[in-house]
């Protein structure tokens, strides 16, 4: 009854899916690589770049370039420390996708491409971003 | 000269796209670092130095490269990870509408942001 199936080779692209393919998810964080875990984290920190903090951003520049009312407003609103602490956790997400991105940029044209410094520059990123939003932290609380 | 032809398939946007999304990012980058460095050197605190720092023509016109090389850039990564999680084409598409007219509406926001005084 499968004469005529079983007479060809199967190939990968026209073999039907096995029903029982086993799935590998792992979504927990902390078994991670640290290659993995900055390729994650800029994903995700650029997707939050693009909302809600780039329309954030914009709203806080119309009302500090806006008049001396709206910039006095806004100053205060920075005071409160919950409004520090969100933004020290945005600062963090730029800092992340600046230097994961100047990774990247060195991995396309070939610079520390291999296993051991790809994991040494993984860590260098995690490391520099998390300096970047302590400075930046300290500067602004 | 013996050349490489490849089967003619897909809308061969795909590399253009990869090599501006690195493009804007060094763009960007350049502007982070100029703006931090301006900050450092000027330290506004009141709105007349923040107005200041922005009302220069040089200023204005960096600004203004940085939200179009933004623009870009997001629009490609956006559009890689709705590609990437939504399979769905109808939602996909209509997220895709979404994300383009949000960026369009952030960069008229900024111009008019940066020249409306």
């Amino acid at each position: 009854m499968e004469s005529a199936s079983s007479s060809r080779p199967a190939s990968p692209t026209t073999r039907p899916a096995s029903p029982r393919r086993p799935k590998y998810y792992d979504l927990n964080l902390a078994h991670l690589p640290p290659p993995g875990l900055v390729s994650i984290f800029h994903r995700v920190s650029g997707a939050l770049l693009f909302f809600p903090i780039l329309p954030g951003l914009l709203y806080v520049l119309q009302m500090v370039l806006g008049s001396e009312e709206s910039f006095a407003g806004c100053r205060e609103y920075f005071t409160h420390p919950l409004v520090k602490l969100a933004v020290i956790g945005m600062i963090w997400l730029y800092a992340h996708h600046f230097f994961a991105g100047i990774r990247y940029l060195l991995l396309d044209v070939h610079v520390g491409i291999m296993k051991q410094p790809a994991r040494s520059s993984a860590i260098a990123v995690l490391v520099l971003g998390a300096l970047a939003t302590v400075a930046i932290a300290w500067r602004i609380w | 000269m013996k050349r490489y032809i490849k089967t003619p398939v897909g809308a061969h946007y795909g590399l253009g796209d990869w090599l501006l999304q690195r493009l804007t990012a060094v763009v960007m980058a350049v502007y982070t670092v100029g703006f931090l460095a301006c900050l450092a050197m000027h330290a506004p605190s009141t709105h007349a130095d923040w107005k200041a720092v922005f009302s220069g023509t040089f200023a204005r016109v960096a600004t203004m490269l940085f939200f179009v090389a933004l623009l870009y850039h997001a629009w490609v990564g956006m559009r890689d990870i709705l590609m990437d999680y939504i399979r769905a084409t109808g939602l996909r598409l209509a997220l895709q509408m979404a994300v383009g007219l949000a960026l369009l509406l952030y960069l008229i926001w900024s111009a008019s942001i940066l020249w409306s005084r």
